[in-house]
């Protein structure tokens, strides 16, 4: 069932109803309640974890390589050391004594590759930390890390995919190879449906470019470690702690036991905050080397350098068969995947993009061979849209290109081709389960919002001022709560499967309703909505529920694969909210039972109340009163009755196992839909797009919190604005990172961002505890559409064909000046 | 050569606070506010000056405090975030951040909120572009600004 609810424009009234509007049930969940987190973010009272100082701490500062790849020939830390207010140094020396390689996740070549918490013999990208220095001040600890000595010796530089597939130079001796992994997903026949295809469209190359959504705050942690207890606790922007513990504890030859997470207020995350294990480590290190807590800022260039970019992706040789009615019968690619200097998260990259094979479309022949290199460039991480985003650029790309090429209507081979409504919930060639949706409709809303039965007159409208006018659509998919058992696709060996997620719930003597959750929100509002679901539980407001801030190992409400990430907290983070609220329910309702002497079925619980229904006034027991019975007043309770009021709950999705020989299985479990449109305005003169109208359409089932929702959804299309048409971490051939700040990489500011309408469907997950999908990472959307768009604005200077996924001004004027160089890029071969 | 000056005293008003410190020569103002005075709402997201997230109020004017030097600021009257809502009652501004969902991770937010506040005083009524070439110099990551701008114009209309 498809509910359409809403759609608006920014400066209006203009609302989209294709169908019923929804009812609210009688509840907190599905109103959009302003977030309980902004009270002290407005006043500037948020603690984020710079914000967190110790007696004696130290700052650090890392010695990182002007290199791109060289030979360390030797670090001399002694005139650092000679510094008066210098604590200490480490190098990639003490750390490979000291530590063991991270655990890697590959098969051969990839998992032979040794990767330390500092460069051990040679630096392979720009900006490799190699050493770090502690000191009293900041000031200090920069000036003695430029007192560290380091001589280098330079090796050849690799910068580019296809140039690092050929081994020439090789970055890692003990894999032997720049290879980090390769296979071949092969589902349906591919061969067969290209061979029987009245057209099959050939696309040579398209790329998906580097770019990362710079979360403002850079990642860092204060480290402090009890030399007593050989506990490090780790006050930090980590958001994977789960995750991260895995990494770090083995290297650190530790328990899990050892390392506590603490996470506060967290200035963005998007995935860049997930691989912080190796700067985390040399932390650990230096702390117990000192014995003293050290703190690491990182700066904003150093995060730029050297963190988390987005892994870059080029896609060869992609052919596409297509009947003449515009049916698409399926498609096969070479995707060649840049990781960076090290896999780190990967190659998980390299199966990710499967849970959405097919993208939005019915296809069923689909092969992809998939190989992923090192190169000398900054490691990547998970980024918003994750792997999924570069796949459905492609699937997108295809469908454009297809539309031009073919004469297709670009709306209409879409609609034709889209899983349909009907077919929910839909198994894709490889196993997936698209759980509900209806692109279609979300389509028409998106069409609406944007006027685009007008465009044609826009147009010409635009045309004789004279600029180039284009629409483009992007459908996409935001797929959540992700089966770690996909991991042994990559490699049978790995003993990872399904996913989970903690929480806990308690009623404390005094009445209060207090709830730890195992996620590390940065900004997703989880305070705001874990209260939503517990007061609709338990019968109370959400202004009685304290949710507490952050992350803390120490609560002990977390799981293995504890995190904010992938989007899944609508899914396993509030699916453990409700189990543990609706367990402290049952508790209540059992004590009030005992004490007002009714049976279970006749006790209520509402306003802060646990009432026998229709009883009289006084049958009716505070929250406080149950409280303060269990936890202080407890000795009439007979003995074989013995209430906690303190439930903890793991939400454990259920996938099923992978077919590791034919690469299929339920590889995630939700899917929220995306739909963009947008119109833009090509200067031919310059080739800068102006984008002059643009509206998103979200379906994730059902809105916990619709603004915040509609939030998120501004969020991920500002991201993918971004992307398309800006941010581009570029490299010179000596691997010299070219945009390394806020000063060269430009990110959108207040007038580069469209009036952005926002459009929501409410497909409920079936699959989902609240029928809520988890959703914000966006699926790079706006990516798709922009593309889309600068490709019909361009139709009529020589039909250029959008080859990248980043279109700044130079690119597009390119595009302008000789369009036949990327229509060269394309071949039809006709029956 | 003279031996340079590397520290000295500033004397500085900080929301409505008078203070006098002894600061390195070589400290930035927000460094001075957040590791000195303790003001940690100010935040730095950058190190080149273009993120905003710094943004204090220099005798009435937004600047970015990791552009200046705190000896720079010596006998100016600086208003940071915290130095915003009185007895802990929201501005106007403030509280329709809260309602227009004007934020998501709450870092950039001191600094927007400092840039519209300055906004708000010499231009009370803003439309919507207004607003836009105010916050030009603060970025956000999470929001698209969409609901930021809404915010200041719904806080100006308020003001009406």
């Amino acid at each position: 069932m498809t509910r359409a609810v809403s759609g608006s424009e920014p400066q209006g009234s203009t609302a989209v109803e294709t169908g019923p509007a929804r009812v609210l049930e009688k509840g907190f969940v599905g109103q959009s309640i302003p977030r309980k987190e902004d009270e002290r973010l407005v006043q500037g009272l948020g603690t984020f974890f710079d914000d967190v100082r110790r007696h004696g701490m130290g700052y650090v500062h890392f010695v990182r390589s002007p290199y791109a790849h060289a030979k360390i020939v030797s670090i001399d830390v002694s005139k650092a050391l000679e510094l008066d207010g210098v604590y200490g140094t480490i190098t990639g020396d003490e750390v490979a004594i000291q530590t063991d390689p991270f655990f890697e996740m590959s098969v051969e070549p990839g998992g032979n590759i040794k990767d330390y918490a500092l460069a051990v013999g040679r630096v392979r990208h720009m900006g490799e930390p190699v050493a770090a220095v502690a000191a009293a001040t900041r000031e200090l600890a920069r000036d003695a890390a430029d007192l560290v000595e380091v001589v280098y010796e330079p090796l050849p530089v690799l910068t580019d995919a296809e140039e690092s597939l050929k081994d020439e130079v090789v970055l890692h001796d003990d894999a032997g190879s720049n290879v980090v992994w390769s296979g071949v997903f092969d589902w349906g026949d591919v061969d067969t449906a290209l061979a029987e295809a009245d057209h099959v469209v050939k696309i040579e190359r398209l790329h998906f470019h580097r770019f990362s959504s710079t979360p403002l705050e850079c990642a860092g942690a204060l480290v402090e470690y009890d030399r007593g207890t050989g506990e490090w606790t780790l006050t930090c922007n980590h958001q994977m702690p789960g995750v991260g513990a895995i990494w770090m504890a083995p290297a650190l030859r530790t328990g899990i036991d050892k390392l506590r997470f603490v996470t506060h207020d967290i200035g963005g995350g998007f995935g860049n905050k997930i691989c912080l294990h190796p700067q985390y480590v040399v932390l650990c290190l230096l702390a117990r080397k000192l014995a003293r807590p050290v703190q690491w800022t990182e700066w904003r260039t150093d995060q730029h350098t050297a963190n988390a970019h987005g892994n870059e992706r080029t896609f060869l040789d992609v052919e596409v068969g297509v009947m003449k009615d515009g049916t698409m019968t399926g498609f096969k690619v070479k995707a060649l995947d840049d990781c960076g200097a090290f896999p780190r998260y990967e190659p998980l990259g390299c199966i990710i993009w499967a849970q959405v094979t097919p993208g939005m479309y019915g296809w069923r022949n689909i092969r992809v061979d998939f190989t992923q290199v090192c190169t000398n460039k900054s490691p990547v991480s998970p980024n918003r849209g994750y792997s999924r985003m570069q796949h459905l650029w492609l699937t997108e790309r295809i469908i454009d290109v297809v539309a031009q090429e073919l004469g297709f209507d670009p709306v209409a081979i879409r609609k034709k081709n889209y899983v349909r409504n009907e077919q929910m919930p839909y198994e894709t060639p490889n196993g997936c389960v698209y759980d509900s949706g209806d692109y279609a409709a979300a389509l028409d809303i998106a069409l609406d919002l944007v006027g685009y039965d007008t465009i044609e007159e826009r147009r010409q409208e635009a045309a004789a001022r004279g600029k180039l006018l284009g629409f483009g659509i992007g459908s996409t998919l935001d797929s959540g709560t992700n089966n770690f058992g996909q991991s042994t696709l990559l490699n049978p060996e790995l003993q990872f499967s399904g996913n989970n997620e903690a929480a806990s719930v308690k009623l404390d003597i005094f009445g209060e309703v207090v709830v730890t959750l195992g996620t590390v929100p940065q900004g997703q509002g989880h305070e705001t909505t874990a209260s939503q679901v517990v007061a609709d539980i338990i019968g109370c407001t959400p202004d009685q529920v304290n949710v507490r801030r952050g992350h803390d190992t120490w609560f002990n409400s977390h799981a293995g694969f504890s995190g904010t990430y992938a989007s899944q907290f609508a899914f396993t983070g509030l699916g453990a909210v409700k189990g543990a609220a609706e367990l402290l329910r049952g508790e209540m309702i059992q004590l009030a039972a005992a004490v007002l002497q009714a049976p279970e079925e006749a006790i209520e619980l509402s306003e802060g109340f646990a009432r026998i229904k229709d009883g009289p006034p006084e049958a009716a027991l505070p929250f406080m009163a149950l409280g303060a019975i269990v936890n202080a007043n407890n000795a009439f309770l007979p003995p074989d009755f013995n209430p906690t009021l303190n439930h903890r709950f793991v939400c454990r999705p259920y996938f099923g196992m992978v077919d590791t020989e034919k690469k299929t299985g339920q590889l995630t479990l939700t899917y929220a839909t995306q739909i963009h449109a947008a119109v833009v305005e090509v200067d031919p003169e310059t080739g800068e797009v102006d984008v002059v109208d643009y509206a998103a359409v979200d379906d994730c089932g059902v809105r916990i919190n619709p603004q915040i929702v509609e939030g998120q959804v501004h969020g991920a299309t500002a991201h993918a604005i971004g992307a398309a048409l800006y941010e581009d971490f570029a490299y010179d051939e000596e691997g010299t990172l070219l945009t390394a700040n806020f000063y060269d990489y430009h990110v959108p500011h207040a007038l580069d961002m469209p009036p952005l309408k926002t459009g929501a469907m409410e497909s409920p997950s079936p699959v989902a505890p609240l029928g809520a999908k988890g959703m914000g990472e966006g699926g790079g959307g706006g990516i798709h559409c922009l593309c889309s768009a600068i490709q019909d604005a361009l139709r009529p200077a020589g039909g250029a064909i959008v080859h990248d996924s980043c279109n700044p001004p130079h690119r597009v004027w390119a595009m302008l000046q000789d369009p036949e160089r990327t229509r060269a890029n394309v071949r039809v071969a006709s029956k | 050569m003279a031996e340079p000056t590397r520290s000295r005293t500033i004397s500085v008003s900080v929301n409505g606070e008078q203070i006098e410190h002894d600061v390195p020569a070589r400290r930035l103002l927000v460094h001075f506010l957040r590791d000195d005075l303790g003001l940690t709402g100010t935040h730095v997201g950058c190190d080149t000056g273009n993120c905003g997230a710094c943004t204090v109020h220099l005798d009435g004017a937004p600047v970015k405090s990791c552009m200046l030097l705190a000896v720079q600021a010596d006998g100016a009257e600086l208003t940071t975030v915290e130095g915003l809502a009185q007895n802990g009652e929201l501005t106007a501004l403030q509280q329709a951040f809260h309602e227009h969902h004007a934020l998501q991770c709450g870092y950039c937010t001191p600094g927007m909120l400092m840039s519209a506040t300055a906004l708000l005083e010499r231009n009370p009524h803003p439309t919507e572009e207004d607003v836009r070439v105010a916050i030009q110099g603060n970025i956000c990551r999470c929001t698209g600004y969409v609901n930021i701008v809404e915010a200041v114009v719904a806080a100006g209309k308020r003001g009406a």
